[in-house]
């Protein structure tokens, strides 16, 4: 009997620790049918960010490299120059991204670094409790904007849409922003996080897939109101699709 | 064959041996007094198909080398002072991820921005763990460009037997000079022994998954692996200390210095010569390990040490430590890229012997 739908052999079969209702376990699975379709299980390297996720070796059952926070995208650029024909992930959040690690990000993505970036926006920092982040939306509440974020008066600044920061950039060849709050948003992501990976391994320079991430426990809801919650606040403002797309497959 | 030998700048010299010794990867930032060196890699590693960056940022550069090294590959960078402030970062992820590499330091003068004349005062930096956590990493500091391109070859060997960075510790003077040079024979990579550590290629082999970390949130663990590196540590010590000495024996006293201050430290000891006083040269070429059990033998002769620094006296509390209260400790040093001359030397050593 032919088997149409089981666990990716590129995803280890244990229990995660990351929360009810998180989007990563989702993303981490993304990520290995992706890369067992293609069949890079042996040749791939997941770079380990710092947050909820740098526990992804724990996970991803193949080689992984954990780096300093925010300097991710650095130490990929690494990685991926040794092993021009591996596929190198580069796993982030949003803090590690977009805080810390702008300057790697921005870059990495200008020299059009052939690695793809797997962005995790739950607009928090989750490790670390539920502070700012640079994605947190106006008005949200967080540990460090008690009083939600106040761009102005308090002097807090607007939440990043790196996306569309990176894609003014010349290394930029695809990028696309994806959600895992409902089943066909989930096969959405997954279509574009094919995208992105065979690109890399046809060299066409940097890609990146951003995705919207519930964060349940630091927004302090129930998972089925956070899912909600992005949905009617995130997705304003972190407009969903392909917001570049200058592959080779794309100008034909 | 004739051996090659050429007039090369430190940093240049530096550079070619770093090529010679199968450097695969160089990642920097522009920063003087090394910027010599960054243009030396651009063209030649770029000349030979291997990976250049310049990088964003040292930061940027030092992760760089992280990731090229958890690949197997023999990785460098460079910077000087300020920038290797920068990187503390990532040598301290580096030792707690048993990574080798070579960081180069063409030492400035600080703290801060400083200035751009020659220094010594990131002698503490280097030898003591610059950056947070329990750990060392070999430092080697050469007296001439002769031994600045020597040092480097052997840093990458070093690196790759002891899984650590090791650091060149050099200094403006060394890096901008001229010297004649011969250049080690070139290393062929692919002739380099395989890292079973190291990520990659998994399908050659099917092996299990390498993965290259320093994190651990298990105390009892976390220990283990620091003790494990600290053992490590005391067979670096027993193995690969590295000095030179001259005169020390009949001595009345021993001059110690490392690099720049270590040439003019010799100037002042044949000047010395000169006028009938023994004055002997004690250069620890690894500053960490320290050569702390020679000159603990020779304090417990009764020697006397005047140690001389470009900076406000950082090594001499590694002499005073070797010497463990058995031979008197001077010191004598200038700082802020002011390099002290043989005259000041030798007469303060004068001053010490009565003479």
């Amino acid at each position: 009997m032919e088997l149409v739908y089981g666990h990716p052999k590129s995803l280890k079969s244990v229990q995660t620790k990351y929360c009810p209702g998180c989007g990563h376990g989702v993303i981490h699975r993304l990520v290995c049918e992706v890369i067992d379709e293609l069949g890079m299980q042996e040749k791939s390297v997941i770079m380990n960010p710092v947050g909820c996720s740098i526990w992804a070796d724990l996970y991803f059952d193949f080689d992984s490299v954990q780096s300093p926070h925010g300097r991710t995208p650095a130490a990929a650029t690494g990685v991926k120059r040794m092993l021009p024909d591996h596929l190198v992930v580069c796993y982030q959040g949003d803090g590690d991204l977009a805080a810390i690690g702008t300057a790697e990000i921005v870059h990495a993505a200008n020299r059009g670094e052939k690695f793809t970036g797997i962005f995790v926006n739950n607009a928090i920092y989750g490790m670390t409790g539920g502070q700012m982040a640079p994605t947190t939306l106006v008005g949200q509440k967080a540990t460090t904007a008690p009083y939600g974020r106040d761009p102005v008066d308090a002097g807090m600044g607007y939440p990043i849409q790196v996306c569309e920061l990176l894609a003014t950039l010349g290394g930029t060849r695809y990028l696309a922003r994806g959600a895992v709050d409902t089943p066909a948003n989930v096969r959405k992501t997954k279509q574009y996080i094919k995208k992105a990976f065979e690109a890399q391994l046809r060299g066409e320079g940097f890609g990146m897939v951003e995705i919207l991430s519930p964060c349940p426990t630091n927004w302090q809801m129930k998972p089925a109101e956070a899912v909600e919650w992005l949905e009617q606040n995130m997705m304003n403002y972190y407009k969903l699709g392909e917001i570049k797309n200058t592959l080779e497959e794309a100008k034909k | 064959m004739a051996e090659e030998k050429r007039l090369m700048k430190g940093n240049e010299a530096i550079g070619e041996a770093a090529v010679r010794a199968g450097c695969m990867a160089y990642f920097g930032y522009p920063i003087t007094p090394q910027n010599e060196l960054t243009a030396y890699m651009a063209k030649h590693m770029l000349d030979k198909k291997r990976t250049f960056i310049q990088a964003e940022s040292e930061t940027a550069a030092i992760n760089m080398v992280f990731g090229a090294a958890s690949t197997g590959a023999r990785a460098m960078t460079s910077s000087s002072s300020p920038g290797i402030s920068l990187k503390q970062e990532g040598i301290s992820y580096a030792c707690g991820a048993d990574l080798p590499m070579v960081i180069v330091n063409v030492a400035r003068s600080g703290p801060g921005l400083g200035g751009i004349s020659p220094g010594q005062a990131d002698y503490f930096q280097s030898t003591r763990g610059g950056g947070h956590g329990d750990y060392f990493h070999l430092v080697l500091a050469p007296k001439s460009v002769q031994e600045a391109a020597d040092l480097t070859y052997k840093a990458f060997a070093l690196a790759d037997k002891w899984r650590m960075p090791v650091m060149i510790l050099a200094d403006g003077l060394i890096g901008q000079m001229m010297e004649g040079v011969v250049l080690p024979p070139p290393v062929d990579p692919a002739s380099l022994p395989a890292k079973p550590w190291a990520v990659g290629y998994q399908d050659a082999s099917h092996r299990p998954n390498n993965h290259v970390t320093s994190i651990n949130l298990v105390p009892a663990e976390l220990e283990a692996l620091v003790k494990a590196r600290f053992k490590r540590y005391e067979e670096i010590k027993a193995t690969e200390v590295r000095y030179e000495e001259v005169g020390c024996e009949d001595a009345d006293l021993i001059l110690v210095g490392y690099g720049t201050s270590s040439r003019v430290a010799l100037g002042a000891i044949e000047m010395a010569k000169a006028e009938g006083i023994k004055l002997g040269l004690f250069r620890p070429i690894t500053l960490w390990p320290f050569p702390a059990k020679r000159i603990g033998e020779l304090a417990a002769k009764g020697k006397k040490f005047l140690t001389v620094e470009m900076s406000m006296g950082q090594m001499v509390e590694d002499v005073r430590l070797a010497a463990a209260g058995k031979g008197e400790v001077y010191f004598y040093g200038r700082c802020g890229g002011v390099i002290p001359t043989e005259d000041e030397v030798l007469a303060e050593a004068k001053r010490l012997l009565g003479k």
